[in-house]
């Protein structure tokens, strides 16, 4: 039946997700963070990889979904899923209205912008201590069991599963959208703003938009971080957040939605395994992967992945993948990959 | 009125260390479009060149500054040639990429090989301590970076409007393809100002490293400086750059003497502030898309 | 019948640089109207100024009765008033079926619609589908735009633009560029264009334009030198001395 066959993708990470649950018990903790981490890099694979908006603060949304879901816990109802709307919410509240500075502009300056908006919720964050607890963050969140029957238990059983079936229901939206006529206009505006303009689109809205989804989806990440580790600190805000995701999100290769999930178990995966490695080795370790990825490997390693996958299949230039970035300047000669083909194989 | 005269000094001394700093970025993303976010690591490298000679080959202070300028200059130099330059033409996301991860290895590097801890210059005698200009005693190294802040602002106005160095950079930043076609080598007037903005960066990180301390972290700490001193500026204006090196740099001190928790905050909000009114900058011209 | 474009002394200037010069036109449905005139002459402005990539210092544009003067491109681009680029502007790295969905979508409302999977819009396969076939780009649907040659991707440039059904057709050198073997194909699509469609044709390729054109605006250093019928423009005394020696592009 086409239906499922179309959820193939929905299955394979829930299968995947499951195994992991059954193969490293004592270990939930992280993965429950990558299952996080996972659907922050989707929400900005969304923003970045396909809308093309360039953000150095994408922390911003998470952390206010994150605070928005821990306050709401604390003072309104415990209950988890509302407490997720109320994070998709706050997160896209937050991309909606700053949306509105950072996409009237463009260059360094809509950079600095996105930069600027987190840092100054950083700075409101950490004075509203009667709100978000301040420098000491918000803790002592406690969430009433799940759907009334799953209590959250302290091995990370229900906080894992609960996260991997939001990541799975999320991954599975954001398919769709990424297969509708708004997802194909999005890669239009990345590919080409003025053109799409020229089209009779309205750009700055569909932008406004597709930013708006992006920090919905941050926000729900962020929920489920304050409700799963029950606290949200400043970090959540913090510059290193909103570049770890980028990082992540490049590693894996944008564009591709499934990139932005190889790029987080990869990168998180690594930084646990360093976590004991002198922090200058590791700052070194990003640095020259970011320096590698953007000159040698366009597309991170899921266009490596495809790549190969073609050369293996013997296909040669035929599969489609795509460019690690938003359109090179015009007149370059270098063809960093291939779109995906929206009309027809949805990733 | 000392306490306005004293916020005026201090203002006055940090944005022109910001502006030192920040003129090279503002150069290299004007003429080439390039947004270089290790340009901070000039100015550290600056420092810990320095250091390193003044340390190692017991050179003086002057000397060591001067060397570590050039070295810093120097090394610009291939770095420009070698990768810089291939990522001209490539996209925004790939150059903010690239650089941070620039940033990172830089860091690290300087991490590994000095450690965490800071190692300060001996200052020779007339910088050491503060000096007493009437209604305040000010560090001695701080009126020194004024002075260094108003030379280089005069090295500059020189360069480029006397010289054909200047002209040429005028020229590229405003028609590109035209300046080729005029026999202008835009890639000598592009390495050329980009060894020029290192220097100016290890300039301003040796001179500024009283009131801002050069670490390994150094780079991350104040790259969000630099780029607000220069996104408010507008790119290529170097009179922009000042006006916004001098008001971020007096927003934060000014609040750093009322109310020193909030000082990051106005400095954010000024920058919204002005990118919100003027996304091009204070002096900044529109780009026709 | 309504004009569908009435320009009345549409002015540009860049300070003391006056680029367009009190310039007046009409075009009734179905008008096919070439716009020549020497390199430099402001066609390309006029059409930045109709199509509204560019604000008129001065002037009105009226489209189908209604004042577009302070609309932008876009808004125009959704009620029927479309360009075409001089140097290609496709989707390069998209497929040549996906560069004109993004056409199609726009103009059946569903540029928002965040739901419904492309790959399943029946409604909107089959235009795509007509509009390929119109011309006659069936076979190239899903090749890359950057791998075709430059003379299909100057007709992907005019199925963008018929996608869009526009009432008003601004066509900016259709013909440029593409080597002499395959500009008889942009004259074949360009002869099938719907009847009702106003189309205003820049050109250098005089061949194409005394092919096409039955009215002729001349334009000189940003205003209007002269226009009239074929025959008219082409026995002025100016317009030949501003063509004296250039032979129609062979």
């Amino acid at each position: 039946m086409r239906s499922l066959r179309n959820l193939l993708p929905e299955a394979a990470l829930l299968l995947a997700g499951i195994a992991v649950f059954f193969v490293v018990p004592d270990d939930l903790g992280l993965a429950t963070r990558v299952v996080i981490g996972a659907l922050f890099a989707l929400s900005l694979d969304l923003v970045l990889g396909y809308a093309g908006i360039v953000t150095l603060g994408h922390a911003a949304m998470f952390g206010v979904g994150a605070y928005a879901a821990g306050v709401f816990a604390v003072r309104v109802w415990g209950e988890p899923i509302s407490g997720l709307l109320v994070g998709a919410a706050a997160g896209a509240a937050i991309a909606w209205i700053s949306g509105k500075l950072v996409l009237r502009s463009h260059g360094l300056t809509s950079v600095m912008i996105t930069l600027a908006v987190a840092q100054v919720l950083l700075e409101v964050a950490s004075k509203w201590t009667s709100v978000t607890g301040g420098d000491d963050g918000l803790s002592g969140i406690a969430v009433q069991p799940l759907l009334g029957l799953f209590e959250f238990d302290f091995m990370g059983r229900t906080g894992y599963l609960y996260a991997l079936v939001v990541l799975v229901l999320c991954f599975g939206l954001l398919r769709r959208v990424v297969a509708s006529p708004f997802g194909l206009a999005c890669v239009g505006i990345r590919e080409d703003r003025g053109r799409m303009a020229a089209l009779g689109y309205d750009v700055p809205r569909q932008m406004s938009i597709a930013y708006a989804m992006g920090g919905a989806f941050a926000g729900v990440a962020g929920a489920l971080s304050a409700q799963i580790t029950q606290v949200v600190g400043l970090s959540s805000l913090g510059f290193a957040h909103s570049a770890d995701v980028l990082v992540m999100l490049v590693l894996g290769g944008t564009g591709r939605l499934w990139g932005a999930l190889a790029g987080t178990v990869v990168f998180m995966l690594v930084h646990h395994a360093a976590a004991n490695v002198d922090p200058f080795r590791w700052m070194l370790m990003i640095g020259v992967m970011l320096v590698v990825v953007v000159m040698a490997l366009p597309g991170g390693l899921s266009g490596a992945a495809v790549r190969l996958w073609s050369v293996l299949l013997g296909r040669g230039r035929g599969t489609p993948a795509t460019p690690t970035s938003p359109k090179p300047r015009a007149g370059s000669s270098d063809a960093a990959g291939e779109p995906p083909r929206l009309g027809e194989v949805t990733p | 009125m000392a306490l306005l005269a004293s916020i005026l000094i201090d203002s006055l001394a940090y944005g022109m260390i910001l502006f030192i700093i920040s003129v090279g970025l503002s150069i290299t993303l004007g003429l080439m479009r390039f947004v270089n976010l290790a340009h901070g690591v000039f100015a550290a490298a600056g420092g810990y060149a320095a250091i390193f000679i003044a340390g190692q080959l017991g050179a003086g202070y002057e000397l060591a500054a001067l060397l570590a300028v050039l070295l810093v200059a120097a090394i610009s130099l291939p770095l420009e040639a070698v990768f810089v330059r291939r990522l001209y033409r490539r996209s925004q996301l790939d150059q903010v990429l690239f650089t941070i991860g620039l940033v990172f290895i830089g860091m690290a590097s300087v991490g590994l090989l000095f450690g965490n801890s800071l190692a300060p210059i001996t200052l020779p005698t007339y910088l050491q301590g503060s000096i007493d200009i009437g209604f305040r005693v000010i560090p001695r190294q701080r009126l020194a970076a004024l002075i260094v802040g108003l030379l280089v602002l005069g090295l500059l106005h020189w360069l480029l409007t006397r010289t054909r160095f200047g002209v040429e950079v005028k020229a590229t930043v405003d028609l590109p393809q035209a300046s080729e076609a005029l026999g202008i080598r835009t890639s000598r007037v592009y390495s050329l100002a980009f060894a020029l903005g290192a220097g100016l960066a290890a300039l301003g990180g040796i001179v500024g490293a009283e009131l801002m301390p050069i670490d390994p972290y150094y780079p991350l700490k104040y790259l969000v400086a630099f780029l607000a001193v220069v996104s408010v500026g507008g790119a290529a204006s170097p009179p922009g750059l000042l006006a916004a090196a001098l008001l971020l740099g007096g927003i934060e001190t000014t609040a750093k003497y009322f109310a020193s928790s909030y000082a990051s905050l106005l400095f954010y909000l000024t920058m919204l502030a002005v990118l919100t009114w003027r996304p091009e900058g204070l002096f900044g011209r529109k780009e026709a898309r | 019948m309504t004009d569908v474009l009435q320009v009345d002394g549409l002015s540009r200037s860049f300070g003391a640089l006056h680029v367009t010069r009190d310039v007046s036109l009409r075009l009734a449905p179905g008008a096919r109207t070439a716009l020549i005139g020497p390199n430099g002459a402001g066609k390309t402005t006029l059409v930045n100024l109709i199509s509204g990539s560019l604000k008129a210092s001065s002037g009105t544009i009226r489209f189908q009765g209604r004042d577009v003067s302070s609309l932008d491109q876009a808004a125009r681009a959704r009620m029927g008033l479309v360009r075409t680029f001089q140097v290609t502007r496709l989707f390069r790295a998209m497929t040549v079926a996906d560069n004109v969905r993004l056409a199609v979508l726009q103009r059946q409302g569903s540029a928002f619609d965040a739901w419904r999977r492309v790959a399943r819009m029946g409604a909107l396969q089959q235009e795509v589908q007509r509009v390929l076939h119109l011309l006659r780009l069936e076979d190239r649907a899903a090749r890359r735009v950057e791998s075709l040659a430059y003379g299909e991707q100057r007709l992907v440039e005019i199925a963008l633009a018929l996608a869009m059904q526009p009432a008003l057709l601004l066509l900016d050198e259709p013909a440029a560029g593409v080597p002499q073997g395959e500009s008889e194909v942009i004259f074949d699509a360009l002869a099938q264009l719907p009847g009702e469609m106003a189309v205003l044709l820049i050109e250098h390729d005089m061949d194409l334009v005394f092919r096409f054109a039955r009215h002729i605006v001349v334009l000189v250093a940003g205003a209007v030198l002269t226009e009239g019928s074929a025959a008219d423009v082409a026995n002025d005394e100016r317009v030949r001395k501003l063509y004296l020696g250039k032979a129609a592009h062979a």
